[in-house]
């Protein structure tokens, strides 16, 4: 079904036509295959960033496109809904490219930023390790000065999307005497083809499969003094800016997932017909899809509002945390109705939303667990004014 | 090389389509308008001439107000200008009334070659390209699948039933295309925002010297005298598999000259 969306320009109305003929054309005939095959569609980026889709919030002048959130955040949802793995890949590059595009020196976008949001170069975002998760300044990759102006990286990072495929990681790495609060972490932008870093094989996933998660190790890599990315120490401000944005991806990765079991759901209440009439019929089946419906309205509206304090350039932390919450809880929810509207069927992979609720789990988990959102949402309330 | 991509906009085939009871022409409301999918063969083949040649890809459209949508997409997939030819008075134009204006609004353009796509997916009649070509005195090489420009020398693949005829001809000539030729782009984001400051001039009939009593429903040569909805489509032949399975099924395509 056809989103009623509202737009801010024409263009992005045609932007958002566009899309939809992507989704149609490009990613539906291959997601269930790829999906069952563990297969990265990495054309598929390249594709999106020769359509000027990868760089969709970032200046006109390095090759983005200059949109607000409030537009790039509906593209997600509707690629999202299409595909998953799509959908979040273009988040987390957005991601990745983030510390470039804001923290970056005019001499580092200028080099790196045109290849990063023409496709060319895909992107990960590196910030998790295995014991430093939702305590992300715990961690223990370090980035020491080697005197000469470079660094010598050492550690692993885990569940990183893209791990293996990227051509660029976005590496967060300890480069002081450790601090309790992050003030010794540095961001780095390190070409995946860097000699000593290496990628694990893809963990075996319960859901989004076509996307490899992998660890990333960082083995005595070498890197000059353009790889850092702001100040020494600036890291983890850096680190939690670019998340706040990446929440809302995520949240807007959800409603899309969301979307698609929900026209699944109604497409299939219309025709399945028991006791004479179609099952959409029964009050039962009516008032879930009521329900489902509601709920993914109100998760879109609240991205959405947030994306639109992100735009006018207000704070928006805590509203994108209620976002990601809401929206990922709101996916989960309704995917597990649309497999009860489907009944057997719906529990089978020749339909889709059995992977629809498989790939609604992970949103719950990533970029800071719906427990941490609560955690920073309830931080808000009660911080001292 | 300046060339004049033919695009109509059609009610989308994936919405359900109607006829207004009023005057048995098409009901546009009744469903979102789309470009006619061979037309976007059609832009696509006018880019890459345009990209092997140079020279200017202008837009040539008619219809109602919001064709504009259409031609929006057009300019969006990388054309570089439209002509977007609308009048009350063309209401109800058949085929031939629609290749006669079209051939005057071309009179307001300067072009070597007319891109179409063979035909559209509202009407189907397939015979505007070739019509066109008569109004203009210009050769037609209708069915491209494949366009080869040299100089004013032009050579395509015809697609015929049995593989393809190899047809020239010298510029300034129509040209109709099939799907088989290329794969339509998308268009670029960065095409889409420069696409509203591409120049769109309006033609109404007068400013293309079109004649009034040439065009509309009312002077029309073909008449749509009654229409009705498609019966509902009745079960198909079963063909019990008794050994010759292969041989029936090979005897149904060659009948219906699939094979």
């Amino acid at each position: 079904m056809l989103v009623e969306r509202s737009l801010p320009t024409p263009e992005a109305n045609d932007l958002l036509d566009m899309v939809r003929e992507f989704v149609g054309k490009e990613l539906a005939p291959r997601v269930a295959a790829d999906e069952e095959n563990d297969a990265f569609p990495r054309d598929v980026f390249t594709l999106l960033g020769r359509s000027g889709l990868l760089g969709l919030p970032y200046p006109g002048e390095y090759g983005g496109g200059g949109q607000p959130y409030e537009v790039y955040l509906q593209v997600v949802e509707e690629l999202a809904g299409g595909w998953l793995a799509v959908g979040l890949g273009l988040s987390v590059h957005t991601l990745s490219c983030f510390p470039v595009a804001e923290f970056g020196s005019d001499a580092q976008r200028a080099a790196l930023l045109p290849d990063m949001l023409g496709g060319e170069r895909l992107g990960a975002y590196c910030l998790s390790e295995a014991h430093s998760g939702s305590d992300a300044a715990a961690m223990s990759t370090r980035a020491e000065a080697d005197g000469a102006g470079g660094y010598l990286l050492n550690g692993a990072k885990s569940w990183i999307t893209h791990g293996g495929v990227a051509d660029f990681y976005t590496l967060f790495a300890r480069t002081g005497a450790a601090d309790a609060k992050g003030k010794d972490i540095t961001c780095f932008h390190i070409p995946a083809d860097t000699a000593g870093v290496a990628a694990d094989p893809p963990e075996r996933k319960m859901g989004m499969c076509s996307s490899p998660t992998a660890a990333v190790r960082f083995d005595a890599a070498r890197v000059d003094g353009a790889a850092r990315i702001g100040a020494a120490g600036q890291g983890f401000p850096i680190a939690l800016a670019a998340l706040d944005s990446g929440r809302l991806g995520i949240a807007a990765c959800a409603v899309g997932v969301a979307q698609a079991a929900l026209d699944t759901a109604v497409g299939y209440a219309r025709e399945r017909r028991q006791f004479d009439r179609p099952i959409a019929e029964f009050q039962g089946v009516g008032f879930m899809l009521a329900d489902m419906a509601t709920h993914i309205e109100a998760a879109r509206e609240l991205y959405l509002a947030a994306a639109r304090r992100r735009d006018a350039g207000h704070p928006f932390g805590t509203q994108a945390a209620m976002a990601k919450l809401f929206a990922t809880d709101t996916a989960m929810r309704v995917t597990t109705d649309a497999v009860q509207v489907l009944g057997g069927y719906g529990y089978t992979r020749d339909f889709p939303v059995e992977r629809l609720m498989r790939e609604a789990k992970v949103l719950q988990i990533v970029e800071g667990t719906n427990q941490i959102q609560r955690l920073v949402i309830g931080r808000s309330l009660t911080r001292a004014v | 090389m300046n060339i004049v991509v033919l695009v109509k906009q059609v009610p989308d085939t994936a919405t359900e389509r109607k006829l207004s009871s009023d005057d048995n022409t098409l009901d546009r409301a009744a469903s979102d308008g789309v470009i006619n999918e061979l037309d976007e063969y059609a832009i696509e083949e006018a880019l890459l001439l345009r990209e092997k040649h140079g020279g200017e890809v202008t837009v040539l459209t008619m219809g109602p107000d919001q064709a504009t949508d259409s031609i929006r997409k057009a300019l969006s997939m990388g054309a570089d200008k439209a002509v977007h030819l609308s009048d009350e008075a063309l209401h109800g134009s058949d085929a031939l009334q629609t290749a006669y204006a079209l051939s005057k609004a071309l009179g307001t353009v300067e072009f070597d070659l007319v891109v179409l796509g063979s035909e559209s997916t509202d009407a189907r009649t397939g015979v505007v390209g070739a019509a066109l070509a008569e109004y203009l005195g210009l050769p037609q090489l209708t069915l491209a699948g494949k366009v080869d420009v040299d100089g004013s020398a032009i050579k395509v693949q015809r697609q015929t039933d049995y593989g393809y005829d190899v047809v020239e001809a010298q510029l300034p000539a129509v040209v109709s295309v099939v799907e088989k030729i290329n794969e339509p782009r998308y268009p670029s984001f960065k095409l889409i925002m420069q696409a509203k400051k591409k120049p769109v001039q309006k033609l109404a009939i007068a400013d293309a010297g079109i004649d009034a009593a040439g065009v509309g429903l009312a002077n029309a040569t073909t008449e749509t005298v009654d229409f009705a909805a498609a019966p509902p489509r009745a079960a198909g032949t079963v063909v019990q598999d008794e050994g010759d399975g292969g041989v029936k099924a090979a005897d149904f395509l060659a009948e219906k000259k699939f094979v």
